[in-house]
């Protein structure tokens, strides 16, 4: 019986280098750093301040330019000692979602509406963007909060939107910017589980920055950065244990809906 | 959906007293250019009235809404006899303070004509034309005079009696115009006092007699050239003829331009203020919203999209303050002390202005928001 087949890597760094101004004021905020994540993986890029995670979270997401090196995402060469696609914006919109540490949803529009915007902008209908919206956040345990404004959601809440927006265009890249950090261990690792299950279901590669050391075992690598070089690559044990994680699940106050996948 | 919508919604106190502000300023545009149009409306209603086709006045003068003019009241007999001419009416005018029957102070425009031919008062609201040769009067009603009322003109002591009332007749500078017969206008106007003529005789000079009048109306019969019956009034009676278009020209061209740059230039004034408002508060809402904007860039928004939302705000801005201006003004208008004319043509050229304005002051607010790093998002 023949070996299955190696998965390509949905994110491919080789020697990215990343410097802010030149001469005496140079900094190397990232230097020859390569990685690849895999789909159905979650992997923590960790260091102390200053060390380039998200420097290298803003060139994986193609809103800071390398200064060498190449980048594959989804199997498409984006950026080799250039960028070699002229719509960026158009890449991020289908291919990545994003994570904030502070949500970062747009305080004038209802969690739905948040939703729905990133939906539209792909082009899809408003009839089409409501639905898929709103089943999005049943599906996050926040549909009963769908109409509410991003002030009136509890930190969870609205972190849980900000989840749904991220995966409302099915990208199979999502990067989080220390999506934790604003929760409470038990939340943070709901969140976390939940990121986890994203990655599973649709086999897509997360890519997390963190210094929350509590959410370590939900990893499968984790990548220490320091001085914009890459330290350590440390593979985990994962959290893969999904009985253990449903349960963990449904002793919060809100879980995983029944559904196995996301919508 | 739109996002302008939301946001606008979402700071709808702010985007409210900020309307309001705007839409006074540009009630107060609307109004200025109302009271143009109104006193140019008001400075067209004396010479309408009349209609005649030509105005005889002092040689080398441009008539008697434009400068003074004196001509002999013969006048009117040399020019009724040319051909052509169909009907003639001798007239003169002038401003002066009435005192009414209670003492109060009244400012007219009078208008002495002779009974019967042209000069005479437009149609009437109330009483009649004046049916005697003297101590008569037709005002109107802006005045507040009433039918029956009395009020001295001049150096005479004897009442002169309302006997018609007029409406929306008055000058360029709003004050209500009346008409008395020319023999009583021309004495208000030239008779000499009896000290003064008594003083003249004791000097051997002869007494001051003075008859003349302003202006000669002219109506000529159908199909006579205008052109040609003032070129032979000129060449031949050694008078100015002007025809009915260069008169009410002479009004708005020399008379209401200034007028009109004054108001203008508070016009101009005030929409620059109502420009920097507007930047200013839709600058404020785009720096308040930089972090939201750097998220929509970065989940894949293009720059038309902030553009869009940026441009629409400030367009909502302009346009709601603009439909409460005219409202405003449309409300108000009548509690002015002045005619205020909102005609269609100059609203419609204000809502270009205030677009073009809305445009040009979401300039700034357009180059901060496209200069927004998306990474900025990210911390």
């Amino acid at each position: 019986m023949p070996a299955a087949a190696e998965p390509s890597p949905l994110v491919e760094l080789r020697a990215v280098s990343k410097h802010f101004g030149e001469g005496e004021t140079r900094v190397d905020a990232l230097v020859d750093v390569s990685i690849s994540v895999f789909p159905g993986e979650v992997v923590g890029l960790v260091g102390p301040s200053g060390s380039g995670k998200t420097t290298l979270l803003n060139v994986v997401g193609c809103v800071t330019e390398p200064s060498s090196g190449w980048l594959r995402l989804n199997g498409e060469a984006v950026y080799d000692q250039r960028w070699l696609r002229r719509d960026l914006r158009r890449l991020r919109l289908e291919k990545i979602g994003f994570i904030f540490q502070t949500h970062n949803l747009l305080p004038f529009l209802s969690a739905t509406e948040n939703v729905m915007e990133v939906l539209e902008l792909a082009g899809a209908s408003s009839a089409d963007a409501r639905a898929r919206a709103v089943d999005l956040l049943d599906y996050l345990q926040v549909g009963h909060r769908k109409h509410a404004m991003p002030s009136q959601l509890s930190g969870g809440e609205a972190q849980r939107v900000a989840i749904a927006r991220a995966l409302a265009n099915r990208p199979r890249i999502i990067l989080a910017d220390e999506p934790t950090a604003p929760l409470d261990s038990e939340r943070a690792g709901i969140v976390m589980d939940l990121l986890r299950r994203i990655a599973t279901d649709q086999k897509a590669a997360i890519l997390v920055v963190t210094h929350d050391e509590n959410i370590f075992d939900r990893l499968d690598h984790i990548f220490r950065l320091r001085d914009g070089r890459l330290e350590s690559t440390e593979k985990r044990t994962g959290y893969q244990n999904d009985r253990e994680a449903r349960s963990a699940l449904e002793r919060a106050d809100f879980t995983v809906s029944h559904a196995s996948s996301p919508p | 959906m739109n996002l302008a919508i939301r946001d606008v919604r979402h700071n709808a106190p702010r985007f409210a007293l900020t309307t309001l502000g705007v839409a006074g300023l540009l009630a107060v545009v609307i109004t200025m250019m109302g009271i143009y149009e109104g006193a140019l409306s008001d400075a067209l209603r004396l010479p309408r009235a009349s209609n005649p086709d030509l105005w005889v006045v002092q040689p080398l003068t441009k008539g008697p809404f434009a400068e003074p003019s004196r001509i002999p009241r013969d006048t009117r007999d040399l020019i009724r006899r040319m051909p052509g001419v169909a009907a003639t009416g001798a007239v003169t005018f002038q401003t002066l303070q009435a005192t009414t029957a209670n003492g109060k102070p009244l400012r007219l425009f009078l208008q002495g004509y002779e009974p019967g031919r042209l000069g005479g008062p437009p149609a009437m609201i109330a009483g009649h034309g004046i049916t005697q040769s003297h101590y008569q009067i037709v005002a109107d009603i802006s005045s507040g005079l009433r039918i029956g009322d009395q009020l001295s003109l001049g150096p005479h002591s004897y009442p002169y009696t309302v006997v018609g009332l007029t409406q929306g007749m008055v000058t360029s500078s709003s004050d209500p115009v009346a008409w008395v017969t020319l023999l009583d206008a021309q004495a208000i106007q030239f008779d000499v006092a009896p000290s003064l003529q008594r003083r003249e005789k004791a000097a051997g000079r002869p007494p001051i007699v003075t008859a003349d009048i302003n202006a000669v109306l002219v109506r000529l019969h159908p199909g006579v050239s205008k052109a040609a019956v003032a070129q032979d009034i000129e060449r031949w009676k050694h008078l100015s003829a002007v025809t009915e278009q260069q008169e009410e020209d002479y009004l708005t061209v020399f008379v209401i331009s200034r007028m009109q740059k004054q108001l203008g230039m508070f016009m101009g004034i005030l929409i620059v203020i109502s420009a920097v408002i507007i930047a200013l508060i839709i600058y404020t809402l785009t720096m308040d919203k930089l972090r939201s904007i750097a998220t929509l860039k970065l989940v894949g928004a293009p720059d038309r999209t902030i553009i869009s939302l940026i441009v629409q705000q400030a367009l909502m801005l302009g346009v709601s303050a603009f439909a409460l201006g005219v409202a405003l003004t449309s409300a108000f208008k009548g509690y002015f002390p002045r005619r205020v004319q909102m005609e269609p043509r100059d609203i419609a050229i204000l809502f270009a202005i205030v677009v073009v304005m809305c445009l040009l002051a979401s300039i700034l607010s357009v180059r901060a928001a496209v200069k927004v790093d998306p990474a900025t998002a990210l911390g």
